[in-house]
């Protein structure tokens, strides 16, 4: 046990390599999508659909990267980032529209939607974005213009968790000190009370939100194709939407938290890689504390509901 | 050409829509109760797993005894959670469904043998029935069929009278609509809800059971690819009624069936194409139905 713990602890946090080329780097897309869900559910729209959103992400900066190759590298970076973000936001879009317009829930059009993307990327690495000899299901390499900056010399770190970092304290002060902010705190917290009050268009700010959440996702990614893999694979995801889940609510969908905790789960992912590679315990083992995780947050949660009402009666 | 192209994509579609209608008639049931049961994945993963591992111990019947169980263990931490601790339906079923995942996987490597990697589990192969079996073309498609797909031909009009003339079923959709209403009529809503969800997770267990013991023949991880969130489409495509998703089973089960008919003939569509195809024909359903009041109204909550 001693030695699968100290495998696991080696692999997360042992060494300089392990924080700065594991752990970091895993936490990176999960920053993105953790922020993704906080935003939506933040809103009360219950978007389930990050994974397809962060697939539809990398490819809209895949087909940006590889379309303008010999371009300068920052007008590579932003293009694919704008590209990642809009990509993710269109798909997000289609859940917002349906929502909206047609009062379809949007826990089932995201989840949808999430297989559609599937068969989307799977079409797209055998058919318009595959590699020139036709053989592999992925893309040609990015050319170097398209391969973010490392961090620290010799390191896996890059751009993307900086940019991860900065959009977090971004979504804090916007949600915590602006109007827009305001509005999507009062229509989460009951949409009913927030429309009777007037000042607030429920169904708009929702949809926004919703959108934004649909950009978060998709930025996550444009920052996978270009900080890690550097070419698009169907694969390019072991679920990182779904774990978002577990990463806002433990966060308690505060995009501050939010940073601790993706890098938390961004741990235990390279943790339980370095306890497979050494131990030989099988990293899918993870997902039990994944589990472990969320279904203590909600016994907690609900204990400190019931004291409170408790407290109050 | 029919006996070539048409008779084995039929069969093909009823042996991928067996699976897909077990989780969907669950699903459904837990749904009318409104409870959307998106842990229905992790049933389905411990049902195979269950289902391997007990089929090594005692043979085939054994094998859908313990995937059941399997199934139907799962589904009451989800109930517990859902109904007793009144925890967030989409959030309890995300955390089971990785649960079953991590502990079937972690299962998998750390004791291949229990779960009978390498050993010849014992199957249900097709059972071709006395005299319908030979009826033309229908014969061979519905009747010659492992054992499991018998069991829903009998399971859906029994599920469809049951919700529809009984005053059990009756408390199960009350409880779907307005568990406050339904409570003041003297129905014990908690415990219906709880009552529902476990019949979903046994279910779950026999998708989960069919795959290993019917179809694939042995435990993989992951291998339940995820049919319990498809189960969640076909119910919606179904219209929440027990005929309507069976049948909407067939068209998910017609839709994986038809890539390998695309592949067979040399057509040139890609078969992503008839992937995406069942959701997104959910999806277009669902927005069309607009307005009718077609879902659970308490459902999700």
């Amino acid at each position: 046990m001693t030695e699968v713990l100290l495998a696991f602890w080696d692999g997360a946090f042992g060494s300089v390599y392990a924080v700065l080329s594991a752990t970091l780097v895993r936490a990176t897309p999960l920053l993105f999508v953790g922020l993704a869900v906080a935003l939506a559910f933040r809103a009360g729209v219950l978007n389930i659909g990050a994974e397809g959103q962060l697939i539809v992400g990398a490819i809209g900066a895949s087909a940006v990267a590889l379309a303008i190759p010999a371009w300068p590298r920052p007008v590579v970076i932003v293009l694919m980032l704008v590209a990642g973000a809009v990509a993710g936001g269109l798909w997000a879009g289609i859940a917002a529209v349906l929502r909206r317009r047609f009062h379809v829930l949007e826990v089932i059009s995201t989840l949808m939607l999430n297989f559609v993307a599937a068969a989307l990327i799977g079409w797209v690495v055998r058919g318009p974005l595959q590699e020139p000899t036709r053989v592999y299901p992925m893309s040609e390499s990015f050319s170097a213009a398209a391969r973010w900056p490392f961090l620290v010399p010799g390191q896996r770190l890059h751009l993307g968790f900086v940019l991860g970092l900065v959009t977090a304290a971004v979504l804090w002060y916007v949600l915590q000190h602006t109007a827009a902010g305001f509005r999507v705190r009062a229509v989460g917290a009951g949409a009913r009370a927030a429309a009777s009050a007037g000042a607030v268009p429920v169904a708009r700010v929702a949809s926004r939100a919703f959108l934004a959440s649909g950009m978060l996702a998709g930025l996550a990614g444009a920052s996978e194709v270009g900080g890690v893999t550097w070419a698009l694979y169907e694969g390019i995801s072991p679920g990182y939407g779904y774990t978002a889940i577990a990463v806002a609510l433990l966060a308690r969908l505060d995009p501050r938290w939010v940073i601790v905790t993706a890098i938390g789960f961004g741990a235990l992912e390279a943790g339980g890689a370095a306890m497979q590679r050494s131990a030989g315990v099988p990293a899918v083992a993870v997902q039990i504390v994944t589990a472990a995780v969320l279904l203590s947050v909600l016994a907690l949660s609900r204990w400190r509901a019931r004291d409170r009402d408790e407290a109050s009666a | 050409m029919l006996e070539l192209l048409l008779i084995p994509f039929l069969e093909a579609t009823i042996r991928t829509a067996t699976p897909l209608a077990f989780a969907a008639l669950g699903e459904l049931v837990s749904e009318r109760a409104g409870v959307i049961n998106l842990g229905m994945e992790g049933s389905i993963i411990a049902g195979c797993l269950g289902g391997a591992a007990a089929a090594v111990l005692g043979g085939s019947a054994v094998g859908y005894l313990g995937a059941a169980l399997a199934g139907l263990l799962l589904a009451s931490l989800f109930a517990l959670f859902v109904v007793r601790l009144g925890s967030d339906q989409i959030i309890t079923g995300t955390a089971i469904t990785v649960l079953g995942l991590g502990l079937t996987g972690t299962l998998f490597h750390l004791a291949p043998t229990m779960v009978g990697v390498g050993a010849t589990l014992p199957t249900t192969g097709p059972v071709p029935l006395p005299l319908l079996s030979s009826i033309p073309l229908f014969g061979r498609v519905l009747f010659t069929q492992p054992l499991p797909t018998y069991v829903l031909y009998v399971l859906v009009p029994i599920v469809a009278w049951w919700m529809r003339g009984t005053h059990a079923g009756l408390a199960l959709r009350a409880v779907g609509e307005s568990p406050v209403a339904a409570a003041a009529a003297g129905v014990p809503a908690a415990r219906v809800r709880a009552l529902a969800i476990g019949f979903s997770g046994i279910m779950g267990g026999l998708c989960g059971g069919t795959l290993v013991l019917a179809q694939v023949g042995s435990f993989n991880e992951n291998m339940s690819a995820g049919r319990g969130f498809i189960a969640i489409a076909i119910v919606v495509l179904g219209r929440w009624t027990p005929y309507g998703t069976a049948g909407a089973a067939l068209v998910f089960g017609g839709a994986f069936a038809l890539q390998y008919l695309v592949q067979t003939l040399g057509l040139a569509l890609p078969y992503q194409l008839f992937l995406a195809m069942p959701y997104v024909l959910t999806l277009v359903l669902l927005a069309t139905l607009h307005g009718r009041a077609i879902a659970p109204a308490h459902l999700g909550r």
